[in-house]
């Protein structure tokens, strides 16, 4: 029974625990972090400057940022190809968030590309990295504010719904009425993390 | 009332290589009709709502009390039982269609042998036979038959399988219903000297991590088998069995 072809099970527990940790924890640090931006300018510049001076910085991204959301992100597409949306035949509720989980998983990927494009790589390339006024100026594209606010709308989602999906594939939440209450107490994840990272978007606007 | 027709619309296929078309019927209305039954008028005056002759429409079934599965097909866009839906619940217009995860035989009979090869994959049935006389089996907890006794409802129907957005031809998912029964095998205490094997086949190629969470199949399970709480416990079982056994390597 040694032959068996294991392989997708641990790339799929991977891919479940890295949707967590580190790419869950770092999106609400993210939040927090830019809502420094309701203090000022100046509050918010020093506070990239001190991130941007920490030791390691690019390989601290490069380890916890960029690698986990690309495998999340590279094999999430791989897990698409292999389903088949069937919500408007059998239209329930969490059928409808199976959909939504993929929707969104590809939105905010294309956001998170856009994004570290925009904020980071192209700093690296000019050697002038992200300010207040940079992203304040980008976001008076409306294009650009719109993008933001679907983008972190779906990667809250995203991560509120995983959640759930996490609870189960780790045997956590296993009993329906446990399950009820970890659905519930992830659509409350989803808004909350939704309000937090809008709020943090409106100190630029 | 007299007058009162029930109106069919079937989706037809005259053999596996050949493609779909539908074609309408109209059967007089008699009350307490159920699917089964109004296939059967079709079947005595095989006549197309054209008024042209046609072939009778094929159509599997047996127990004709929702308890073998064999008449399993897409009633008005949603999988179930042909016996059980009765026309005076459903309404006078009908359309019936093949199940779509399996190959289609002909008409509305398809081949579920997918689903026998998955609960052979995952050794869904407790290996006792061997050179000499095993014995009585070890006793078990009321509380473990009660949960087993749930699992063993299932009648292999399908639904769980067509229902679910993670069994299709570009995936090579087992599907709820062969992952669930693993539980019933492994809860049982003969059953459970095969346990690491079935929790292996799990771990493998289409085995419990390809589930997507979307929880049709319980909903539609007409036997009200607990799949995701099985899944969920499962997953658990295999975690523990698969990771941390890692550790012992």
């Amino acid at each position: 029974m040694a032959t068996k072809n294991m392989y997708t099970f641990f790339l799929r527990r991977l891919h479940s625990i890295t949707g967590v940790l580190p790419i869950g924890a770092f999106l609400a640090e993210h939040f927090f972090t830019n809502s420094f931006a309701m203090f000022g300018p100046e509050v918010y510049n020093s506070k990239v400057e001190f991130f941007m001076g920490l030791p390691y910085i690019l390989m601290i991204e490069i380890a916890l940022i960029w690698i986990p959301i690309l495998f999340h992100g590279v094999y999430g597409f791989y897990i698409i190809y292999t389903g088949d949306a069937s919500a408007f035949r059998y239209r329930f509720a969490r059928n409808w968030m199976y959909v939504l989980q993929r929707v969104t998983g590809i939105i905010a990927f294309l956001f998170i590309c856009y994004h570290v494009y925009a904020t980071r790589i192209s700093g690296l390339v000019t050697g002038q990295h992200v300010s207040f006024e940079l992203v304040q100026r980008s976001l008076q594209n409306p294009a650009i504010l719109a993008f933001y606010i679907l983008g972190i709308v779906s990667a809250s989602y995203h991560l509120g719904n995983g959640l759930f999906g996490f609870f189960i594939t780790w045997g956590i939440t296993i009993g329906e009425k446990t399950q009820k209450v970890a659905s519930v107490f992830c659509v409350l994840v989803s808004a909350g993390l939704t309000v937090f990272g809008l709020a943090a978007l409106s100190y630029f606007v | 009332m007299g007058d009162k027709n029930i109106r069919l619309k079937i989706k037809r296929q005259e053999n596996a290589a050949s493609e779909p078309y539908w074609e309408e019927f109209v059967v007089p209305y008699t009350p307490g009709h159920n699917i089964i039954s109004v296939l059967m008028e079709i079947q005595r005056n095989p006549v197309n709502s054209k008024g042209d002759k046609t072939t009778p429409v094929v159509w599997e079934c047996n127990c004709l009390e929702e308890i073998c599965g064999a008449c399993t097909m897409l009633i008005n866009g949603q999988v179930r039982q042909a016996c059980s839906a009765l026309v005076d619940t459903i309404g006078t217009d009908i359309t019936l269609e093949p199940m779509s995860k399996f190959p289609t035989v002909r008409d509305l009979h398809v081949d579920r042998q997918a689903m026998f090869e998955a609960l052979k994959k995952v050794t869904a049935w407790i290996p006792i036979d061997g050179t000499y006389d095993m014995g009585e089996g070890p006793r078990m907890a009321p509380k473990d038959q009660e949960e087993g006794y749930r699992l063993a409802k299932c009648m292999t129907c399908g639904c769980c399988m067509e229902a679910c957005p993670q069994f299709n031809s570009h995936s090579t998912f087992l599907g709820p219903s062969p992952i669930a029964q693993v539980r019933l095998f492994n809860l049982h205490p003969t059953g459970a000297m095969h346990r690491r094997d079935r929790l292996e086949t799990l771990m493998g190629e289409g085995g419990i991590a390809q589930c997507g969470n979307a929880q049709n199949c319980v909903r539609m399970c007409p036997k009200e088998v607990p799949i995701t709480k099985t899944l969920a416990e499962l997953n658990k079982d295999v975690n523990r069995y698969g990771i941390l056994g890692l550790l012992k390597k």
